[in-house]
């Protein structure tokens, strides 16, 4: 089975030297798909060009 | 020295207010009531586990300085001689600040309190100990991998709720009668639902989380925890104030609420939180919100909009910063976290850019349109939990007739609330056998206006936060 998740799991945490133990990873792709899922909520939900991030910076 | 001023004849706590009384006009001396408190966490401790540390030496000397100085006519603080504890994020001179894990153990010992700390000893406040927490605030249960579950006061089979386990705990079987914690997600709202007692969180940047160990800078909140809603009005008003340590505390100007909570609300155009906050509630969440709305006459219902998707932005976030916090400790020790909050940090690393960025900016979106709502109506009443506490080790539980994981879920109804950073006051609810506690909810900066419709329903019996039988 081609399973583009598990190996962008092992891109990403060679790209940020995060080790994670063959044991681990099943656990780390769960917790992965529940956040993916709620990004999709985020991600379908149109913003205009000029929204502007919340946040906690006033110069 | 009788301890009737500062102890019912069930061996509760008395108001802070009437502690702070009678220790400043020496009917109890500070140190009595330290002792009481230090006798309390001895007793109960064992058994509800909720102190990690007990700061006795400390407490002792700082009441024994009060005493010396109400015996020279020395002009003492509304919190004079009160016992508090503080969830083990909170920076406390001398303890190295674990924040629940055993990462942090390792760490020096914090060289000076927490602003919160600080400011409540400048009160008169007793600083007795740190409370169990959920590993680095990721929490909703009490649960604590190293340190063992934070237990339910009302049934120690059950959950505290968390992650400011300890801190519902405490306050919940009485071993004192404040403690602080912080709430990120629900951190305050969710002990305070399943243990039956008061919690405030502020509205974002209200009060300063200089020197407490962080976790999602976006929606960190700290707040008091208190049987009472004076006592919360107190130990609020105590901490408020400008700090420049911390990033997002405001500016604004002290706003003191203590003597506000006792106005009439009848001005107050009070709504019930319609759509999503109506699904996924076990009877008791039901009952409790229920019985909140008929006391207060509540007949408009407000329909927040894209609540699910608020909750979704607000878990990204959560996940995104918190793994951007940890992310040297992911890759130097990952091994010594709690395998439930490792898996979901090192997750939260591999979430793409550009979806935390769209989240951010959905927060801002949502945030408008939930302050439009706030120009016709004052106060939104919602659930503070989907359920009573849950048993301790439980995985999972049936909302509307769907199986769902319990630690995911337990904050669905908290969630989108401090996702924009809104004033809430968790009130509980007294069901038999277990209390579930509602959300008063306010426009930002309202603070007053949450508290006054908290104590309407404390003087009018619906909300009280019920006596823990075993732990007297």
């Amino acid at each position: 089975m081609t399973d583009t998740l598990s190996d962008y799991i092992d891109a990403v945490a060679s790209a940020l030297s995060l080790p994670i133990e063959p044991e681990w990873k099943p656990a780390v792709r769960i917790n992965l798909e529940l956040s993916l899922r709620m990004a999709r909520l985020v991600d379908e939900f149109p913003l205009p060009d000029e929204s502007e991030p919340a946040s906690i910076y006033v110069a | 020295m009788s301890l009737d001023p500062v102890l019912t004849s069930q061996g509760a706590w008395r108001p802070a207010s009437a502690i702070a009384k009678a220790v400043a006009t020496q009917q109890v001396s500070a140190l009595d009531v330290v002792e009481v408190a230090l006798a309390k966490i001895e007793r109960h401790n064992p058994m509800l586990n909720a102190f990690t540390e007990v700061t006795a030496d400390r407490a002792r000397a700082t009441a024994r300085a009060l005493d010396a100085a109400i015996a020279k006519g020395e002009t003492v603080g509304p919190l004079a001689g009160v016992p508090f504890a503080v969830k083990n994020l909170f920076d406390v001179a001398g303890l190295p600040t674990r924040a629940g894990s055993k990462i942090n153990r390792d760490r020096p010992a914090a060289s000076r309190d927490a602003t919160l700390v600080e400011r409540m000893e400048a009160a008169g406040a007793i600083l007795v100990g740190a409370l169990n927490m959920g590993e680095y605030a990721y929490d909703f249960t009490g649960e604590n991998i190293h340190d063992g579950a934070s237990r339910n006061p009302h049934d120690i089979t059950r959950m505290t709720g968390g992650s400011s386990g300890g801190s519902g705990g405490a306050v919940g079987g009485s071993l004192v009668p404040l403690a602080l914690g912080s709430d990120t997600n629900g951190s305050i709202r969710v002990p305070s639902s399943f243990c039956g007692i008061f919690g405030l969180k502020p509205t974002y940047g209200r009060l300063s989380r200089a020197r407490s160990f962080p976790f999602v800078a976006s929606f960190d909140h700290l707040g008091p925890f208190a049987r009472n809603v004076e006592d919360l009005a107190l130990s609020y008003d105590a901490m408020q104030g400008a700090d420049a340590d911390d990033a997002a505390c405001t500016t604004r100007p002290v706003e003191t609420v203590s003597p506000l909570i006792g106005q009439d609300i009848g001005d107050l155009r009070i709504a019930a939180a319609g759509g999503y906050f109506q699904n996924n509630l076990m009877p008791e969440a039901r009952e409790a919100v229920a019985s909140v709305i008929a006391a207060l006459g509540v007949t408009e219902t407000v329909e927040l909009p894209e609540v699910a998707r608020a909750r979704a932005a607000a878990y990204l976030i959560s996940t995104i910063e918190g793994a951007s916090l940890h992310l040297d400790r992911l890759r130097k020790r990952a091994a010594d976290f709690d395998p439930a909050v490792r898996d979901r940090l090192l997750a939260g690393a591999m979430v793409p850019a550009p979806l935390v960025d769209r989240a951010q900016k959905f927060r801002r979106w949502y945030r408008a349109r939930v302050l439009e709502i706030f120009q016709t109506v004052d106060v939104i009443i919602a659930p503070a939990t989907p359920c009573i506490a849950p048993k301790i080790g439980q995985a999972t539980f049936e909302l509307d007739g769907v199986e769902l994981p319990v630690r995911a879920n337990i904050g669905i109804h908290t969630q989108p609330i401090s996702f924009i950073g809104l004033p809430v006051v968790a009130v509980p609810v007294p069901l038999d056998p277990m209390p579930i506690g509602v959300q008063i909810i306010a426009a930002p900066w309202r603070e007053d206006i949450a508290l006054r419709v908290a104590y309407h329903l404390q003087q009018s019996g619906i909300v009280a936060a019920p006596h823990a039988k075993a732990f007297q």
